[in-house]
């Protein structure tokens, strides 16, 4: 069997489960956020008022976290009310875990927070409600984004139903040239299987090109599994997984791996040697070009957010690139957890952005989903480190988004035209 | 279960930040979202749209999101089913998982019979769609039974696990 039939085959106390069985299975963690958490709850809520229960209990409280996210801080009333309705329900239902914005040790994005905390284990059933839930497939934990009725399900009855995927294997080896990222990388997949491409399927990444990336680099290929629509993304965890969750969480998790002799839907191989910059064009993450072949075009615009945009390493390749230089087109940076701020500031980071002549944001969401902190007009083009560029994804639906590295985000924004990082460096 | 309405046709990727743009998801009242629904793509759709029509689209339906609001939003405008040739999985059970949307897969060839304004007439559990607007009779699915029998009992929530188990294994 393969990490994510494994997974499944235990979570519903079966021997062993092949890809098309529907099964029940046991959920061991639960994430939502102020825009799924409010739905989740109204719909927890109604069904409490349809079947007149005067005290519900939900059996997974204490396996959940909440963490505020998309529109934060609160750019109008129904967004903070929304945020006044989310803190209720986590205490009305004793829900402890509360990534509260503003307020603690860390808070900022729900995924980011999910790597950072160690709030996931290799072998769980994780699953949350927002599409890029996906990301904590770097743990080796099978990361299933829902919607509301999903999760409320799941939240009462710690259970949920699924159809056991099939995997699809991309074996990486080979390592990245110095102005080439793991976001290139997807890209060029996406661009290769589609965005239908991984539809009910799993995405597991294997080879021995992984050693060779850090955490953050692996997230971001687990990041955009979503955009190739699959069930999950997928890594085993290897060492440095394991001692970063025991650093993290105090306790070693057992290892879990792909069966030798495992069934593959199909394969893809990647020498990570020949993947150049590249970029998503306007209006789909899998309409993909290399950056040659729209170097020059004008940029209005550099966004560095998002949950697979802005984490430490991220900034880290931003502030390479901006070092000693100025942007010469807006550019808003958010980092994507206050612990990575804080991290930035530390090492100089936020120095570098803010002499550059960029903004720097809080940790939110932010415009990656068009909800505020920078949405994007009519005619804009913009260069954004984010996973989406549907029509309308970052605001205006007449706005021309490029999906980019980091490293090609900040080139572009020291040229003011889509640039690669090659020449910078 | 049987459905009759105007069919709203549309192409491929239809994705949910273009069923209901990221800017609504503050808003939590169906009602309210349905009057956004399709926006992105087609402005003019809330005007057209009746109780109980039939969206059919291409590849990849609701692509994007976990966002329930995008089913919310299609719901209240009017429609009930929707035929595309492959869904996102997420808007896929979400269509189940809340009961209000009855999503099936459908070939190239029954894409390509069914055009914006046919009246149609579903019958879901028998596999059989008539367009009475062209006298045609088309085999369609069905869904699998799972994805049935949750529609039917009105979602998820009316399912306890036990139940669950049982219509799974069957
Ligand atoms: S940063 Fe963007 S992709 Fe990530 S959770 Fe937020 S809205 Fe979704």
């Amino acid at each position: 069997m393969t990490l994510a039939e494994k997974i499944l085959a235990s979570k519903s106390g079966r021997r062993s489960v092949s890809p098309g069985e529907i099964v029940v299975a046991s959920v061991d963690r639960i994430m939502i956020h102020d825009v799924s958490g409010v739905g989740v709850f109204k719909v927890i809520e109604s069904y409490r008022a349809r079947k007149g229960i005067d005290s519900l209990k939900l059996v997974m409280a204490s396996k959940t976290w909440v963490a505020e996210d998309h529109f934060v801080p609160p750019s109008d009333r129904k967004s903070a009310s929304n945020i006044r309705f989310l803190e209720s329900m986590a205490s009305k239902y004793g829900i402890e875990r509360y990534y509260r914005y503003g307020a603690g040790e860390n808070y900022g994005i729900s995924h980011t927070l999910a790597l950072e905390e160690g709030l996931v284990r290799p072998g769980d059933l994780y699953i949350g409600g927002d599409s890029h839930t996906n990301t904590a497939g770097v743990f080796g934990a099978l990361a299933v984004g829902m919607g509301h009725t999903d999760v409320a399900y799941a939240l009462m009855h710690g259970v949920t139903w699924l159809r056991v995927p099939e995997t699809i294997k991309i074996h990486l080896e080979g390592s990245f040239k110095p102005s080439v990222m793991a976001k290139d990388l997807i890209l060029r997949i996406l661009g290769d299987i589609g965005s239908g491409g991984a539809d009910y399927r799993v995405m597991e990444f294997r080879g021995p090109a992984l050693k060779g990336m850090n955490i953050d680099e692996r997230a971001t290929l687990t990041n955009m599994t979503t955009e190739a629509s699959a069930k999950s993304g997928i890594m085993e965890p290897d060492d440095l997984v394991l001692s970063y969750l025991e650093e993290k969480t105090g306790s070693r998790p057992r290892p879990i791996a792909s069966d030798p002799d495992a069934w593959y839907v199909d394969e893809h191989q990647y020498r990570l040697e020949e993947i150049e910059p590249m970029v998503a064009k306007p209006s789909s993450p899998d309409n993909v070009s290399p950056v040659s072949e729209v170097e020059g075009v004008e940029v209005d615009r550099v966004y560095v957010g998002s949950c697979i945009g802005a984490k430490l390493t991220d900034l880290r390749a931003v502030a390479r690139i901006l070092k000693g230089r100025r942007v010469k087109v807006r550019t808003e940076i958010l980092p994507a957890s206050h612990r990575i701020y804080r991290q930035a500031l530390k090492e100089g980071l936020i120095d570098i952005f803010t002499e550059s002549g960029a903004l720097i944001g809080p940790p939110t969401c932010g415009a990656c989903f068009g909800g505020h902190m920078g949405v994007v007009a009519d005619g804009e083009t913009v260069v954004s480190t984010t996973n989406r560029n549907y029509p309308g994804r970052m605001g205006s639906k007449e706005a021309r988004v490029y999906l980019a590295s980091p490293l090609t985000a900040a080139a572009s924004a020291v040229t003011g035209r889509i640039t690669d990082p090659g020449e910078l460096m | 279960m049987r459905i009759r309405g105007y069919v709203h046709k549309y192409g491929d990727k239809i994705d949910t930040d273009v069923i209901i743009p990221g800017v609504y998801l503050k808003e939590h009242d169906p009602k309210q979202l349905a009057k956004h629904a399709m926006e992105g793509i087609d402005p003019d759709f809330v005007k057209r749209v009746r109780e109980g029509d039939v969206i059919v689209a291409g590849r990849s339906f609701g692509v994007g999101s976990s966002r329930e609001h995008a089913v919310y939003a299609l719901r209240y405008a009017g429609i009930r089913a929707i035929l595309a040739k492959s869904f996102s999985r997420i808007f896929y059970r979400n269509c189940i998982n809340t009961g209000l949307i009855i999503p099936i897969e459908i070939g190239d060839d029954v894409y390509r019979s069914l055009e914006t304004g046919d009246l149609v007439e579903l019958y879901v559990e028998e596999g059989r769609l008539r367009v009475e607007s062209k006298g045609l009779e088309l085999k369609i699915g069905p869904p699998s039974r799972i994805v049935i029998e949750i529609i039917r009992r009105g979602g998820l929530l009316n399912i306890d696990p036990e139940e669950l188990k049982r219509i799974a294994s069957q």
